[in-house]
């Protein structure tokens, strides 16, 4: 479904990657892993089309990014480097209109079911500025549990400031994702294991 | 769970910004305390002649509007780009350019509407006569959309800049002369009892081709401040 075909990366006078090349099907989940400085977020954000690559192509179920971006960002879910959560809302409205602005419309109920299972029951209206650096990507990450529509997850270091029993729940996510047969691509620096799928390495170098 | 179309998503954007435009109040309010400090302090600088006030009041209460939207149009952009909202805006399956028509509507109501409330107020202290209080305000409901519409663009152009506060007021302010110069004269001839039909309309003018083009314009530096 996702394909990237040669690309080549240079930031600033730095040439980050060069020629390459991977293909994701439906079900596959793809870690990208390096060191740091060896543009793990420059790739995340080539793939999800924020950044265009000097040449090269990336595919989405066929057809090229660039063209059609729209058929890119309705099938996409992403979650970058700064959480897109905002320290005046509460968690329940992050939720809503964190999702809302990727076109999901929930319910306060819904929103408010899914940051209990994140571990938030009680605080769903306690503004953002008031939770812990962990309970912010908590808030930041409850997006996957509402995020089924979405076919591609790119998630760029997912599993930063969570706890063993966050990083539990959201692994449980990501197989629930890969069951549904969506594709999954993310950076971490932590050991990911998912039982029954298997886990595509690519390695960037510095 | 249910995908939403554009309208919702436009509409929830809206409704987001005006929360936290009511979380954040002080913002709001400097904005327009500033407005009205800096179009009260001719009256008690320049002159207390009517003769003379009436003569200035169009230029002062227009002048003291630009700088206000200047004021306020730092925080269009940069807190979302600096928690990672933006990108997500960016990466919406929704036009940007329809979500940025939502982003400057909230903004105009948070930053622009109070100041054309306000200004037939600050109109007596010039001792405007009542016709041209009317104009005054009506000038101001077609004029600040248009410098929302307008710094929009240069917000998002100077987004990831250091001292962008400055820049954004080099690259904008030449940009509002037009309708400083229409806005402004609308009101004088309104003082002067001469019609304004002609100053309104090419206001008018200014605030659709705004409206065409601002949004797009925006929406193309957003995607390059993404790189």
């Amino acid at each position: 479904m996702l394909e990237a075909l040669n690309l080549d990366c240079a930031r600033g006078r730095r040439r980050l990657f060069e020629g390459l090349s991977f293909e994701l099907a439906a079900g596959q989940m793809l870690w990208v892993l390096g060191p740091n400085g060896s543009g793990k977020t420059t790739l995340l954000r080539l793939l999800c089309g924020l950044l265009q690559p000097e040449s090269g192509q990336v595919r989405w179920k066929g057809e090229d990014v660039r063209d059609s971006r729209e058929s890119l960002h309705v099938d996409l879910l992403y979650l970058g480097h700064a959480p897109a959560v905002k320290d005046d809302l509460s968690g329940r409205e992050n939720l809503c209109f964190g999702l809302a602005q990727s076109g999901i419309g929930i319910t306060p109920h819904e929103a408010d079911a899914v940051l209990g299972e994140f571990g938030l029951a009680g605080r769903e209206t306690v503004p953002a500025r008031a939770l812990s650096q962990g309970q912010k990507r908590r808030v930041a990450l409850s997006r996957l549990a509402l995020g089924a529509a979405k076919t591609l997850w790119i998630l760029d270091e997912p599993f930063t400031a969570l706890d063993a029993q966050a990083i539990r729940l959201v692994l449980g996510h990501l197989t629930q994702q890969l069951g549904r047969g969506g594709c999954v691509v993310f950076t971490s620096h932590h050991e990911v294991e998912l039982e029954g799928h298997a886990v595509t390495r690519l390695q960037l170098a510095q | 769970m249910t995908p939403l179309g554009a309208a919702p998503v436009f509409a929830a954007i809206v409704r987001r910004d005006l929360t936290l435009a009511l979380r954040r109040r002080s913002d709001v309010l400097t904005t327009f305390f500033f407005f009205v400090i800096v179009v009260s302090l001719f009256p008690l600088g320049v002159t207390t002649q009517s003769s003379v006030l009436r003569s200035i009041a169009p230029g002062v209460v227009w002048v003291a509007a630009l700088l206000a939207s200047m004021l306020a149009l730092v925080r269009l952009f940069a807190p979302d780009f600096d928690d990672g909202t933006l990108e997500q805006l960016a990466l919406s399956p929704q036009p940007l350019v329809v979500l940025m028509i939502a982003k400057v509507l909230a903004h105009w109501l948070v930053s622009g509407l109070p100041l054309v409330l306000v200004a037939p107020l600050l109109g007596l202290q010039f001792d405007l006569p009542v016709q041209a209080l009317g104009i005054l305000a009506l000038t101001l409901l077609v004029g600040t959309p248009c410098l929302s519409l307008i710094g929009a663009i240069g917000a998002a152009l100077t987004l990831g800049i250091r001292g962008a506060g400055g820049l954004l007021a080099l690259l904008v302010l030449p940009l509002y002369i037009p309708v400083l110069i229409f806005g402004a004269s609308a009101v004088s001839a309104a003082v002067g009892g001469m019609s304004v039909s002609g100053h309104l309309s090419v206001l008018g003018a200014c605030l659709l081709i705004a409206l065409v083009l601002g949004p797009w314009a925006s929406a193309a530096a957003v995607r390059i401040a993404m790189e």
